[in-house]
């Protein structure tokens, strides 16, 4: 493209070439989505404003929540939200790379194919048929078959083992980590294919089998791309709602066991803010969703420049 | 037992464990489609499912006809908004992507993406249903259209990206003006790749919930005017599966059942329509 542009350049003198429109046109449409994002943080920094203002600081380290006393403090959802998606990231790495392992390599293409289809099924699934399914079938699944065999046999010396229950930080992550899957394995993927194919012929050259050629040297290389990936899924995670909200069990509090309900910045937003009468109360909501909205936006430039930076260096390796 | 024995082994061995986890990576997918299907098909098998709006608990013959239409409208108006300004922001991503301004609307794109759909109803909510001191299906799909648009300029922009520089080249050569070569040549090559976008947006929004719950709020009765608030079927999965009534729940998951009925469709259809392009742009 670059020529294209070069060519009649070079042909016609300067003072003949007709400005092009068509760049400014379509480039200041394009302006919307950067536009968006900064006027959606002014805006809801400008409506969280009596919340910023009251509070201050402390809002961040505060740990009550109650609109009678007009008392805010976001600790313990700031605590969930953050919980709740390192512990999806724990559940859900293991088993995302390996998914992107088999589905970079191995196999034939075909199965290869229908197994990518699939992951990517999962990633369609809306957010509110994750909460119905999770809610009445995988939270007591996993409250019968998880916590209550764990707490019994830890629970009595490990505090944060203790108290199962349905509803709760636990199972929330559950559907967290089934939620973040598709994001981490297709991103892992496309990292594990970009490594160099002489790398790997290299190896086997050397005699390595295939596992040894996987762990020691094609994901020691994808090592950056993959934590990328892990970095864009916790994203997902933070923000993720509706499905968390149906099974995290809603109690404002830093849960003294991960088998105990919680509470995340998303789902007080979506469980309280329809009632929210006042100035303080709803001014305070809209300030969790700002932290939510900065923190999500500092982890996912973070993620999408590292995953950038790996691509660029892996098609000049290319 | 020989050192080499051992390793290859021990690579089998490994071998298997990563298709092991790959196996249990896809039982939920199976998991959710069997309960929705299992637990919504008793629902969905009555007509009055799809005819018939909310009737309290204890009056038979409930439906989600009010939730369909309301999704209908909400994605549609949505659409109307998202996509022709998505499909011109991503050519102007793809054609003059050497451009700064193009790397800061790829970057504010993916951001935009990953940003919680929850903040951007809240966004939503301060920026259309405060000013009107009324929850309505346009906040609603504002909200919905902030979600797509990211979507449909990533696709668009990778859907022009495969046109051959030839068809390009060709067009300047006739003399053609930029804006002519993008919107009559290379829109229309693209236009499989175009749609699969549009499509993979639609089926987004169509099952997002946090958007709507301040925006447009829903609805028990049947209506179609976007100035007022308005069901769809996502925020009826969401109430009717936390409600303490057995025959709601059970809509619930009938609802869950034609939303994933809809979104799975559409983004079967939008694979299709996808390899369909690369096919085309194969030939051009």
């Amino acid at each position: 493209m670059a020529a294209v542009e070069a060519a009649p350049a070079a042909i016609l003198p300067p003072a003949r070439r007709v400005p092009d429109r068509f760049r400014t046109v379509s480039g200041a449409i394009a302006a919307a989505a950067p536009v968006i994002l900064v006027v959606i943080v002014v805006i809801l920094f400008q409506q969280a404003a009596p919340a910023v203002k009251h509070f201050g600081l402390g809002f961040l380290t505060g740990t009550d929540w109650n609109p009678v006393t007009d008392t805010f403090g976001a600790l313990p959802a700031i605590f969930g939200t953050v919980a709740t998606s390192l512990l999806a990231l724990v559940i859900a790495v293991p088993v995302g790379v390996a998914v992107a392992v088999v589905l970079a390599e191995q196999g034939q293409a075909s199965v290869r194919g229908i197994l990518g289809i699939a992951i990517e099924l999962l990633a369609a699934i809306p957010s509110v048929v994750y909460g119905i399914w999770a809610l009445y079938v995988l939270a007591p699944w996993s409250f019968q078959h998880i916590e209550i065999p764990i707490s019994d046999r830890f629970g009595g010396s490990i505090g944060w083992l203790s108290q199962p229950g349905a509803r709760s930080l636990f199972n929330a992550s559950l559907v967290l980590a089934v939620m973040i899957l598709p994001t981490l394995s297709a991103i892992s993927r496309e990292v594990i294919r970009a490594v160099p194919r002489g790398l790997r012929e290299s190896a086997v050259a050397l005699g390595s089998t295939w596992w040894e050629t996987t762990w020691r040297v094609i994901l020691p290389s994808a090592r950056a791309g993959i934590f990328g990936a892990t970095i864009l899924a916790l994203g997902r995670a933070l923000g993720e709602t509706i499905a968390v909200t149906m099974v995290i069990g809603n109690r404002y509090a830093i849960p003294p066991s991960i088998f105990s309900p919680a509470y995340t910045l998303a789902s007080v937003i979506a469980n309280e803010f329809n009632e929210a009468t006042g100035t303080l109360y709803p001014a305070a909501l809209i300030e969790l969703g700002l932290v939510l909205i900065l923190v999500t936006l500092v982890v996912n430039i973070f993620a999408l420049l590292l995953v950038r930076s790996i691509s660029g260096e892996a098609s000049r390796a290319a | 037992m020989n050192r080499n024995v051992r390793r290859r082994f021990a690579s089998t061995a490994w071998l298997g464990v990563m298709y092991v986890l790959t196996v249990i990576a896809l039982i939920p997918l199976g998991l959710v489609l069997w309960f929705v299907v299992t637990r919504g098909l008793p629902s969905v098998l009555h007509p009055e499912f799809f005819t018939n709006s909310f009737r309290p608990f204890g009056v038979p013959g409930g439906g989600v006809a009010h939730a369909i239409v309301g999704t209908g409208i909400l994605v549609g108006l949505a659409s109307l908004m998202a996509i022709p300004i998505g499909i011109l922001g991503g050519i102007y991503v793809a054609e003059y992507a050497a451009d700064p301004w193009a790397s800061w609307v790829r970057l504010a794109s993916d951001v935009l993406v990953g940003t919680p759909s929850i903040a951007i109803g809240l966004f939503a909510y301060a920026l259309v249903v405060v000013p009107v001191h009324h929850f309505s299906g346009i906040a609603g799909s504002v909200a919905l259209a902030i979600l797509m648009l990211p979507i449909v300029i990533r696709t668009t922009e990778g859907a022009v990206a495969l046109i051959p520089h030839g068809l390009r080249e060709s067009g300047l050569a006739l003399g053609l003006p930029r804006w002519r070569v993008s919107i009559q040549l290379i829109l229309p090559a693209a236009v499989p790749g175009v749609i699969t976008g549009a499509l993979l947006a639609v089926a987004r929004a169509s099952g997002e919930t946090a958007p709507l719950l301040f925006t447009s709020l829903g609805n028990t009765l049947f209506q179609v005017n976007p100035t007022q608030a308005m069901q769809a079927l996502p925020l009826t999965v969401y109430q009717y599966a936390l409600l303490p009534y057995k025959s709601l729940q059970d809509q619930a998951w009938g609802a869950a059942l034609v939303l994933v009925v809809l979104v799975l469709g559409i983004n079967l259809i939008s694979r299709w329509v996808l390899r369909r392009q690369i096919r085309l742009a194969g030939q051009l």
